[in-house]
């Protein structure tokens, strides 16, 4: 640097700014991550403790959940096929709907259309979950009842259902993104040997887009599996190993919000237990971003 | 052409682009295309401004001039390519084999798979060298075996001339290719289908010298069985390749303009008018 011929004073000064800005973005990109470790620490610490008393053995092998009852079971099965099963009804809703959405704002509607209807659909994604809950109970559910008699009141399927609505503006909005940024050139390519815009969508656009959208989807999903309140709601409280979708269970979120809310004594094994859950939701969350990062790598096209 | 069409003359396996279909034309048969007293709109901006070219069969057209003179639009109104851009609006007519291309009861998508187009920029799928050339015949109703559309894909590439080189890497990314290979595989890409036009919209200003030649030289082969429209702003290339020349021009106010078009020898050596002389002598442009 020495070698240009800039007055020195000028330089210095210009550094100085430049090591505190450095230093200031720094601090901001690594709040994020002290976090994350402040998170798993705080989780590890009352984990370690549950499973110092319950062996990960029974927490793994056990098909009842029973931890605030007198004769206490630890399988924690129950609470991930709940999770299981709400997330996929969700998925299978948001999916193709959201696609759909996004395939249609991206190739086929016109600039004025979409202007009014992308954020149109995205409000829809600023509904409180609470009122998703709500709806899911005493609207979706009754509705359904009269198709599926033997619907419980509480039951996975509205839901999931429900959830699958709420995170159609997440796929929709992502997946449009996507499609959106592979490069006119690729289109024109397509239309000039004879195809149809719904070939060129599909067969062209899409498959170039992929890593984008399975990056929406797995958003998606990691959305649906942490999602608390519609499942708390209107999923139920009741913890069974079942992938019967129109009885009631217990998703690992609602159980954590029931401890939560409850009177279970602090410090207590029941107690602990929410951080055992915790950190089972957070290892499968984890591993899912892990996938799709992975996954988006694999397949991401790199256009100019 | 109807699909069906065009699914018996896939069964008739890869590659005889010679079977032309027969057509009863209206005007002068030696020309594929006849743009008649054309007009290109962009909203209220005339691009193109009442142009009459004729298209020879087995020919190829070179359409020149300088940046902005309405050349691409042209050529880009031949496949109706146009229709994709907000706003374009066509006065007069494009008639192909005698037919108008703008007449209201036309299949666009029948129009681009007769017509076909290779651009400036090379744009290969991000799919398999493969699947690339696969793609048209495959969109295009093809209803052959697995072994028939290996055919048709190493006769097309072989076209191209670009079957030696990616012969063992078929299943490679057509997007890891060289940029003059990925030109040849768009080429390649375009005559799967079996067209009768192929549009050539700067086909080599992103390539190298070498690449560049390579394609021009594979365009004297291609035009035994087919007839090629290309837009150029290299001198050298159009007097090398081209049978016919079309020089536009364009004025402050006005642009779009087709001022003569004859054999290439006559606009390269005694053209008719003034402008064309300075411009292909480099005086301007």
């Amino acid at each position: 640097m020495s070698t240009l011929n800039i007055p020195m004073k000028r330089q210095r000064a210009r550094s100085a700014g430049d090591i505190l800005i450095r230093a200031v973005l720094f601090a901001a990109a690594n709040i994020s991550v002290f976090t994350t470790i402040g998170i798993v620490l705080a989780l590890a610490t009352d984990t370690l403790s549950f499973f110092a008393e319950v062996p990960l053995w029974r927490y793994l092998t056990e098909t009842q959940w029973t931890p605030l009852f007198a004769n206490q079971k630890f399988g924690v099965w129950p609470l991930v096929t709940a999770t299981f099963l709400t997330s996929l009804i969700a998925m299978l809703v948001a999916i193709p709907f959201g696609l759909l959405i996004a395939i249609y704002l991206s190739e086929f509607a016109s600039p004025r259309v979409r202007a009014v209807l992308k954020p149109l659909i995205e409000i829809l994604a600023g509904v409180p979950t609470v009122v998703y809950g709500f709806f899911a109970l005493i609207v979706v559910t009754p509705f359904l009842k009269q198709f599926i008699p033997q619907l419980s009141a509480f039951n996975s399927l509205s839901a999931g259902l429900v959830m699958g609505v709420m995170i159609i503006p997440l796929v929709a909005s992502l997946s449009e993104d996507a499609l959106s940024a592979v490069p006119d050139a690729l289109r024109e390519g397509a239309f000039g040997l004879g195809a149809t815009r719904f070939e060129v969508a599909t067969r062209v656009v899409a498959p170039a887009a992929l890593s984008g959208i399975a990056a929406a989807i797995v958003l998606a999903l990691s959305r649906a599996v942490g999602e608390t309140m519609i499942v708390a709601i209107a999923a139920g409280q009741n913890p069974q190993l079942t992938l019967n979708p129109t009885v009631p269970v217990m998703t690992m979120t609602s159980y954590i919000v029931q401890v939560s809310l409850g009177d279970t004594p602090y410090g207590s094994l029941s107690y602990k237990t929410i951080f055992a859950v915790g950190t089972t939701l957070f290892a499968l969350t984890f591993v899912m971003n892990i996938l799709s990062f992975r996954f988006v790598r694999r397949f991401r096209e790199v256009y100019e | 052409m109807t699909r069906l069409d065009a699914q018996i003359r896939y069964a008739t396996v890869a590659a005889s682009a010679e079977t032309q279909a027969v057509h009863t034309p209206a005007g002068d048969a030696a020309n594929v295309i006849e743009a008649r007293d054309l007009s290109v709109f962009y909203g209220s901006f005339c691009a193109v401004r009442s142009v009459t070219l004729p298209v020879r069969r087995n020919k190829i057209t070179a359409l020149i001039g300088p940046s902005g003179c309405g050349k691409s639009t042209l050529l880009r109104s031949f496949n109706r390519m146009n229709d994709r851009v907000p706003g374009s609006r066509v006065e007069g007519s494009v008639l192909f084999h005698g037919q108008n291309l703008y007449a209201p009861n036309v299949n666009v998508v029948d129009v681009r798979r007769r017509i076909g187009m290779v651009f400036q920029k090379p744009n290969p799928f991000p799919k398999s060298i493969y699947e690339n050339v696969a793609f048209g015949p495959r969109i295009n109703g093809w209803r052959g075996s697995k072994s028939q559309m290996d055919e048709l894909v190493e006769a097309a590439l072989r076209r191209a001339a670009l079957w030696d080189e990616v012969k063992d890497k078929l299943k490679q990314p057509g997007t890891a290719l060289s940029g003059g290979q990925q030109q040849r595989l768009c080429i390649a890409r375009a005559i799967a289908v079996q067209p009768e036009v192929i549009l050539m919209d700067e086909p080599c200003s992103a390539l190298d010298p070498i690449a560049t030649l390579k394609i021009e030289d594979l365009m004297q082969v291609l035009k035994q069985d087919y007839t090629i429209v290309i837009v150029t702003h290299n001198m050298q290339q159009a007097a090398r390749v081209s049978d016919y020349t079309a020089m536009m021009m364009m004025r402050p106010d006005r642009a779009g303009e087709m001022i003569e078009m004859d054999e290439t020898g006559i606009i390269f050596s005694r053209p008719r008018d003034k402008r064309t002389q300075d411009y292909v002598s480099g005086r301007f442009g």
